[in-house]
């Protein structure tokens, strides 16, 4: 019990004398989760859509790689992503290994599959209600996928979230990419790590708390928006 | 004006229509023809595919032989002259205003037209008052009349309804009614199917009487009724129950399939 | 309308967001940097947060420090993906200079290996005489021991012991255990199962977990831990950054870089003494 009093007491200390080095680590840790949730987002929610939506061949096949790849251990996302962007890759004079870039580039590859994967089985129901109205009406397939996005989007919220947590959660593929660069490339998670590794269990715990905390804030914020907009619209 | 004999799309010809499902043939040797000024209404009880020749005519269903042919000049676009009103309506998760909106848009209606026809649509339905409210918050007579307006916002020359006032109270019934009565005034071609024959009477110029998946009387409305030739009309006019059978009955195996597809 | 007005804010918010941080990579590009690779034990020790500042100050370059094992260090630098390599297995070094990925391998600083265990210490190390009597007595006892396992230079030296000690290396059993992991976690772990590990001494000291561990065994020529400094070959990597990775490695050789690491404690002990080769960086 001592060992989460003390861990609850090193992350208000943490918060309280608010170090510059902890907003850092912090904002990093945001600002590259969220950048990839939005450009996982922007094409994972689309292709999510038009796969409930269009018949095509391989469909299927594309479904279950797509449901495979939601469990992807982050390791090996971050493995191949070094891989390719390793000096000695594909992509290695872009220089980018070791960079937030990097980092961006690989939760990114994370969490397309899992809002695509969620997007899919969560447009296929609206299509099931809207399919007959929409083809009477001649919407096109642009409109189709804007048309489920939006009505959609709800539910959507709930797979960006999902997308986001996973994001901010993760610690082994921006570990490889990243390489845990003191001011460059160090985030929430990876400082933990850095932490435990020292043995200052305390430390690590509180900036769990932390991040905890971060996670909270961010899906009850979603959760009351939401709230009040599905009242709204029933 | 005539639209009888100025036409985009009408008469539409079916010939020889048969459908099935997993070896269920629902609709039978359909051969019909429908023209333009006068509405048709389907009968025929539960089961008797109703739903699905509408769903054919319209093009959302494929048969599995037979030909459904628009004779008109535009047959070759046929689609945007149609419209069709589902006996659940589909509200999409938006307001009122946007419903209507985005039926205009997938058409294709200009963008400096929809404003005015959405506002006129409103009026005409007595829905302005709602506009701004959220569709799927309306009540089931309201969203039947919104999906309605929807429908006829688009200047259909043909609309399809499938029993759309199946889930509703009288009241809402008649709303319903004399928006059909205005859109059939206005020169649409009004295709709808019932199984209330109170209802029937009212809106019908001619009448298609359907049981099993067949086309059993095909009548001017006032024969119909007057003097059905069909025993099973008959029957059914004088409001008996048709589980009878004059050539085979159904296995229930056939039964449940034929549940399944009418949702 | 509504929509669309919407959609452009959330736009908005997120270019902003993206616009931020390529203007944080813009800044961190106007300076000039290196990417070093090094060790778990220099950079969990501190050592790189008391030395490195130092030289960026007067340098105005920056050391991007990646910590990771020996073993991945090398291959980091083998890839073309540092320009510093910084680590503590020589025979490793040696031969990453001969295949031609190092230019040239130089002594940097020098600590040592010691044997922690509990306190009641079951296998009596405490009394032998050398590090390979240690192991011997912890083998014979069955008393539980952590390894690394992994490719580390912590590892290789722990294995050179066990060699010396039962000319071979022990097989997997519930006393012998490897956990596959970096020094910090393989003291997490040995601390919560009273079990024997080999750590260098800076990790040691800078660890805050130390539960019922105790330096056991110290003090044998055997256990001694050299770091060296290799420059990655810019021959074979054209990008390189030759002449600021020349800069640091001469400093850190230099009489005020040597300077600088013996001055540096950990718990108010020096924990790594320079060793530099006098003048041969030129």
């Amino acid at each position: 019990m001592s060992d989460f009093s003390e861990a609850f007491a090193a992350a208000l200390a943490l918060i309280l004398n608010f170090e510059s080095s902890l907003a850092e680590i912090v904002g990093l840790s945001l600002q590259v989760s969220l950048v990839a949730v939005f450009i996982a987002s922007l094409i994972g929610l689309p292709l999510g859509a038009a796969l409930a939506v269009f018949r095509f061949p391989g469909r299927k096949t594309l479904v279950v790689i797509l449901n495979a790849l939601m469990g992807l251990p982050p390791v090996v996302v971050g493995l191949i992503v070094y891989l390719i962007l390793s000096r000695s890759g594909p992509l290695g004079t872009l220089g980018l290994l070791f960079t937030p870039t990097a980092m961006i580039i690989a939760q990114t590859l994370l969490i397309m599959p899992i809002i695509a994967a969620l997007t899919r089985q969560s447009t296929v129901q609206l299509w099931h209600e809207y399919e007959d109205q929409f083809k009477s009406l001649g919407a096109g397939p642009g409109e189709t996928v804007t048309a489920l996005l939006w009505d959609d989007r709800f539910n959507l919220v709930t797979t960006i979230l999902a997308g986001f947590g996973r994001a901010s959660a993760e610690v082994g593929a921006v570990m490889i990419v990243g390489g845990n660069i003191d001011h460059v490339t160090r985030v929430m998670t990876t400082t933990i790590a850095l932490e435990t590794s020292k043995g200052n269990l305390a430390l690590a715990l509180g900036l769990g708390v932390i991040l905890l905390c971060l996670a909270l804030g961010v899906n009850a914020a979603a959760y009351l928006i939401n709230e009040a907009a599905l009242k709204r619209h029933g | 004006m005539d639209k009888a004999n100025n036409t985009d799309i009408l008469p539409l010809e079916l010939k020889d229509v048969n459908f099935e499902v997993g070896g269920m043939r629902l609709i039978k040797d359909m051969t019909l023809t429908l023209n333009a000024g006068s509405s048709t209404i389907i009968l025929g009880p539960n089961g008797a595919g109703k739903s699905l020749l509408l769903r054919i005519c319209h093009g959302l269903i494929t048969p599995n032989s037979g030909s459904i042919l628009w004779r008109g000049p535009s047959r070759n676009e046929a689609g945007i002259y149609q419209a069709m009103v589902f006996q659940r309506p589909v509200m999409l998760r938006r307001s009122v205003a946007a419903n209507l909106h985005f039926g205009l848009k997938s058409r294709g209606t200009p963008k400096a037209e929809r404003d005015r026809i959405i506002d006129d649509m409103l009026q005409i339905t007595g829905l302005t008052r709602l506009a701004r409210s959220p569709a799927r918050a309306l009540s089931t007579g309201e969203q039947q009349r919104l999906a309605i307006a929807r429908a006829w916002s688009l200047k259909p020359e043909v609309l399809f309804l499938d029993e759309p006032t199946a889930n509703l109270d009288p009241a809402a019934t008649h709303a319903i009614e004399e928006t059909i009565a205005s859109i059939k005034q206005s020169g649409t071609k009004i295709i709808m199917s019932t199984h209330d024959l109170g209802q029937a009477k009212r809106l019908a110029d001619n009448v298609l009487f359907l049981y099993r998946g067949r086309l059993l009387e095909n009548a001017v409305a006032a024969d119909f009724f007057n003097r059905p030739k069909n025993d099973l009309a008959q029957a059914f006019l004088k409001g008996e129950l048709l589980w009878w059978n004059r050539k085979e009955l159904k296995t229930p195996a056939e039964l449940k399939h034929r549940d399944v597809l009418k949702k | 309308m509504r929509i669309a007005v919407r959609l452009i804010a959330v736009w908005s918010v997120l270019a902003g967001l993206i616009h931020t941080s390529s203007l944080i990579a813009a800044e961190q590009s106007i300076e000039r940097f290196i990417v070093m690779a090094s060790t778990t034990s220099t950079v969990n020790s501190g050592l790189f947060d008391y030395l490195l500042p130092k030289f960026s100050n007067k340098f105005k370059m920056q050391i991007r420090v990646v910590g990771v094992g020996t073993g991945q260090a090398l291959r980091i630098a083998r890839r073309g993906d540092a320009d510093v390599l910084f680590v503590h297995h020589k025979e490793s070094e040696l031969a990453f200079v001969r295949d031609g990925f190092g230019v040239k391998r130089l002594n940097v600083m020098y600590n040592d290996f010691i044997i922690v265990g509990p306190q009641v210490d079951p296998a009596k190390i405490k009394k032998t005489k050398t590090a390979a009597a240690a192991y011997q007595a912890i083998a014979q006892s069955r008393a539980v021991f952590v390894s690394r396992g992994d490719d580390s230079g912590t590892h290789k030296k722990s294995l050179a012991i066990w060699q010396s000690a039962i000319n071979t290396k022990p097989k997997s059993a519930i006393w012998y255990q490897e956990s596959g992991a970096g020094m910090g976690a393989t003291l997490n772990i040995a601390s919560s199962m009273e079990a024997y590990t080999l750590t260098d001494r800076a990790t040691w000291e800078n660890f805050n977990n130390k539960t019922t561990l105790k330096i056991l065994f110290e003090n044998d020529p055997l256990l001694q831990n050299q770091y060296g400094i290799i420059k990655v070959n810019p021959a074979l990597h054209k990008h390189v950054k030759s002449q600021e990775a020349e800069i640091f490695i001469k400093w850190v050789l230099s009489a005020e870089g040597q300077a600088t690491i013996n001055t540096y404690r950990l718990n108010g002990k020096q924990v790594f003494f320079a060793n530099a080769p006098g003048k041969k960086m030129n």
